[in-house]
């Protein structure tokens, strides 16, 4: 048995510990802000964070999250009452379909507990683990910005570093093991 | 805002159980051609958009004697935000406030068959069917009112659904009795006037968005139902391969699998818990021994492949005059490689067969076809199967959709009575769904000595873009079963629309053009409708080839285009995108900086675009930075001004990633591209430094449609951009690093 915390609450789980986390929250816990996008790590759909900090759930064992305390999108607020990241993310409209935001969302979360003041580089970096395929990352920056409490009026957004060759970050230093 | 979310209606109807399927609307039965797909809207219909299929007001709105408003479309939420604007629209002309109507989305239980949700079709078809037909609703409601005051309808006014104006005031509700909305449209409302909009061309912000950031159930993927059991699907390594011998065994004795679905060549595994599913179908990849199949072509080899295969061969469009020229003839060979739709979720779908009924949960794009297909799967009865549209992960065309709603019937049939989940692993959804197809083009032009095209030459090789079902054929699971279903023969999509040769027709005043089209029809990759069909790569290298002629006659690309620009709302998106971008006199700020511009008339009739790019190669390494991406459109009237902005963000982002990074892999054994590592999509770091879009408004002009105009000018704006930032013109897509760095450091 597997006793962790979700959204501040205590959860133990009998499921078999080798389950990804994302199959917990999803079918246990009905729980849908993270989605299931590749399950091999490499686009983010199922971001959640592990001790504040943003993690790939459908690669991180069950087994892994013992003591832990886990916070996804349903974690930040609600429709009618949207946290802060969800609401900077509903006011720029920054979404299409849709699929990929609860991920960008948590990604940001992630970034500003550990930076409350990222500039543009730090929010691409930050953002660099997650796909979007409807081309919604002119409003996901513009969204991660008015979250770190720079709503608008600045133009463009600086290029982080020199990488821009497709590939996922190499090594996955968030997810803990 | 809106108080219908999809599940809320899924759920409430399951509850109800079957009583919801004999909800009996007034829905005619339509046959739906393939063609569809890419045809055109007809304009000289008697009837305004989809009304002409589906002529009866109450087929569209309903209002209930308790003053509730709902609002029927067969078109389908696909993150396009057409929920918003077809609220809007329908708010708009009943004079109510959006936040009371209940907008019900594509449901062959419920609403009026609009064939699929494609070719930017929503606003031209549903959108203008609700306009008319919900002024209509408020010109009888409003003559009903007056009537009973014994007035004139032209002394009333209509405020949130009340009709005022007389000694007493009526609600809607209190208007309507059962049949007054069961009639045909007639036309009673004449010409709305756009200046008396309150509603229409307000961003109205999406009304699904905040469920969908904040966790609420709102994708098929979130649908759970009770008792529900989760599916998994075991492909063959390569189309057409034979399952010759498979041991059920091993799977079956594994924790949770409820049942092995093997039909012929199809597989599948059902479990009670969503990951023993997946366990159970990577068990059963290794219990399984396949023989045979598809020999792929050499990837190197494919654009001659396209040209020698058989072929429909056909000129689509010639002018008369102009004067060959060989002294200044210019020639260039354009090439696209396969790309795929690769949503973010893969597909996913849910069924449920019980009492000899079946209904779908499905992402695709048209629950009716959609449905055809399944019930022609199942040997069923059309009647006896429902399919019922919740939004998947964003569409971009015909994905996989379709495929898992198949899947998802195959396997319910195999466990009655209990819901049935099928979730596509990534894999499945990248070497499974059809591609966008691979294409080539041969361009040919000459100058006269004033500089100007004296004669134009242009070929387009393509495979199809539509193998929609259609047919249970064109399910994956109807390729798969023991008894196959054939695939519909692929539609040959005619102009003035166009399928592979969609915007191979120059928009240009051009004398001695000819444009032919080579319809291949010998397959190989899977391949169907992707965003935009051929006018991607049409626009991609007309645009291209057109700022090649424009170097060589010495003229600026801006100006040399708005010289044979027939059409003044072409110009003027035109002027304004090179106003906003800053067009005349800029100057590159540092070497390997240039600038590009294209232009399209998406399938030369409807939106209008110009997109202007800015942006910096690094040779050494290949990249490119996209510092400015700068677009005018004209959509004719606009709806909701920040979704057509959304939509065409997303298309100039998307189709940067398209140009850049993508090509489908494969060698002759199997498709290589199975995940995001072996098919690499834009990511943040090359995401533009700044997209602005200028829409044009254009009241009361007939919707046109945003989702696809964008795409092939920005590519071309790269290609444009890329040539003027260090002198090579480069005619092959996608513009990876690798290809940029072999081309600008040869070894």
């Amino acid at each position: 048995m597997v006793t962790m915390t979700v959204n501040g609450k205590t959860v133990s789980s009998e499921t078999d510990p080798e389950t990804p986390l994302l199959y917990v929250l999803r079918n246990e816990l009905e729980l849908n802000g993270a989605k299931f996008g590749c399950g091999l790590g490499q686009c983010g759909a199922c971001t959640v964070l592990v001790d504040g900090r943003a993690a790939i759930s459908c690669l991180l064992p069950l087994a892994a999250l013992e003591g832990r305390s886990v916070t996804t999108l349903e974690g930040l607020g609600s429709a009618d009452d949207p946290g802060p990241v969800q609401a900077a993310f509903i006011e720029e409209q920054a979404a299409q379909c849709g699929y990929c935001i609860p991920g960008m969302i948590m990604r940001t979360a992630g970034l500003l507990n550990e930076t409350p003041d990222p500039n543009d580089e730090e929010i691409r970096a930050a953002l660099q683990p997650n796909l979007c395929r409807c081309g919604t990352h002119m409003r996901i920056l513009r969204a991660a910005r008015r979250a770190a409490g720079r709503p608008s009026g600045e133009d463009g957004f600086a290029f982080a570093g020199e990488r821009a060759t497709g590939q996922a970050p190499a090594e996955d230093e968030e997810t803990p093991a | 805002m809106t108080s219908s979310s999809p599940l809320d209606i899924t759920r409430r109807d399951f509850i109800a159980g079957a009583g919801s399927l004999t909800l009996s609307f007034a829905l005619p039965s339509h046959a739906v051609a393939q063609s569809e797909e890419a045809g055109v809207v007809d304009q000289t219909a008697e009837l305004p958009g989809s009304l002409a299929k589906a002529p009866l007001l109450d087929s569209w709105i309903r209002i209930g004697s308790d003053d509730t408003v709902t609002v029927f479309t067969g078109k389908a939420e696909l993150g396009q935000g057409i929920r918003t604007a077809l609220l809007q629209v329908a708010a708009e002309m009943l004079q109510v406030d959006a936040s009371r109507v209940d907008l019900r989305t594509a449901d062959t239980g419920q609403t009026p068959n609009e064939g699929y949700t494609a070719a930017s079709h929503s606003m031209e078809e549903s959108g203008a069917a609700l306009l008319n037909a919900a002024a209509e609703v408020r010109t009888i409601l409003v003559k009903r009112a007056a009537e009973q005051l014994g007035v004139a309808a032209s002394t009333l006014s209509v405020e949130n659904g009340v009709v005022k104006g007389g000694e007493r005031e009526f609600s809607y509700g209190e208007l309507v009795s059962d049949d007054t909305l069961h009639v045909r449209y007639q036309g009673l409302a004449g010409r709305p006037d756009p200046e008396r909009y309150t509603v229409i061309g307000r961003s109205l912000p999406r009304t699904d968005l905040a469920a969908k950031l904040t966790g609420a159930p709102a994708y098929v993927q979130d649908l759970r139902l009770p008792g529900m059991v989760h599916a998994r699907v075991v492909r063959p390594p390569v189309y057409g391969a034979r399952l010759e011998a498979f041991d059920a065994a091993a799977v079956e004795a594994l924790p949770g699998v409820l049942i092995v679905v093997r039909n012929g060549n199809y597989l599948a595994v059902v479990a009670e818990g969503e990951y023993q599913a997946v366990q159970a179908k990577r068990a059963a990849e290794a219990a399984t021994r396949w023989a045979g199949g598809m020999t792929l072509p050499e990837r190197s080899e494919i654009y001659d492949v396209l040209k020698r295969s058989q072929a429909q061969v056909g000129v689509i469009h010639r002018t008369d005059g102009g004067t060959r020229n060989a002294a200044r003839r210019i020639s260039a060979t354009y090439t696209r490689p396969f790309q795929m739709h690769s949503s973010i979720g893969p597909s996913c779908a849910v069924g449920l067969f019980e009492d000899g009924r079946l209904t779908v949960w499905s992402h695709t794009q048209g629950v009716y076809p959609d449905r055809k297909a399944i019930a022609e799967l199942l040997s069923m009865e059309e009647d006896d199967v429902r399919v019922i549209h919740m939004p998947g992960a964003g569409c971009y065309g015909h994905n996989g959709a379709d495929d898992a709603a198949g899947d998802a019937a195959l396997i319910a049939r195999a466990v009655p009575g209990r819901p049935v989940r099928v979730q596509w692993m990534r894999e499945d959804e990248h070497a499974w769904e059809p591609y966008g197809s691979a294409m080539t083009v041969e361009a040919s032009a000459s100058l006269d000595e004033s500089g100007e095209i004296a004669d134009w030459t242009y070929d387009v090789w393509s495979y199809p873009h539509s193998t929609r079902p259609g047919g249970a054929g064109n399910l994956i699971a109807g390729n798969l079963v023991a008894t196959p279903f054939s695939l519909s023969p692929p539609v040959n999509i005619p102009q003035p629309a166009g399928g592979g040769d969609r915007n191979s027709v120059p928009p240009y005043d051009i004398p001695g053009a000819r444009v032919t089209k080579h319809f291949v029809t010998d397959l190989t990759l899977r391949v169907s409708a992707l965003r935009g069909l051929g006018a991607f790569m049409n626009v991609f290298s007309l645009e291209s080839f057109v700022d090649e002629l424009a170097e060589a006659a010495g003229r600026d690309p801006v100006a040399f285009r708005l010289a044979m620009l027939p059409d003044p709302r072409a110009k003027e998106v035109v002027s304004t995108a090179a106003e906003s971008f800053g067009w005349d006199g800029w100057k590159a700020p540092s070497p390997n900086h240039g600038r590009g511009f294209a232009y399209a008339r998406y399938k030369n009739l409807a939106a209008y675009c110009a997109v202007a790019i800015e942006l910096e190669v690094t040779p050494e390494t290949g990249l490119i930075r996209i510092h400015r991406a700068v677009a005018a459109s004209d959509s004719g009237q606009i709806v909701n001004p920040d979704g057509v902005r959304n939509q065409i963000e997303g298309g100039i982002v998307q189709s940067a990633s398209w140009t850049l990074y993508e090509q489908v892999l494969y060698s002759p054994e199997r498709i290589e591209s199975r995940d995001w590592s072996n098919y690499p999509i834009l990511r943040f770091d090359a995401v533009p430094a700044s997209v602005t879009v200028v829409p044009i408004d254009r009241p009361g002009e007939q919707f046109l449609g945003t989702g696809e105009c964008a795409q092939g000018p920005t590519a071309a704006a790269i290609a444009n951009a890329v040539r003027d930032a260090v002198g090579i013109r480069i005619r092959d897509l996608p513009y990876t690093p690798d290809r940029l760095r072999e081309i600008l450091q040869p070894a």
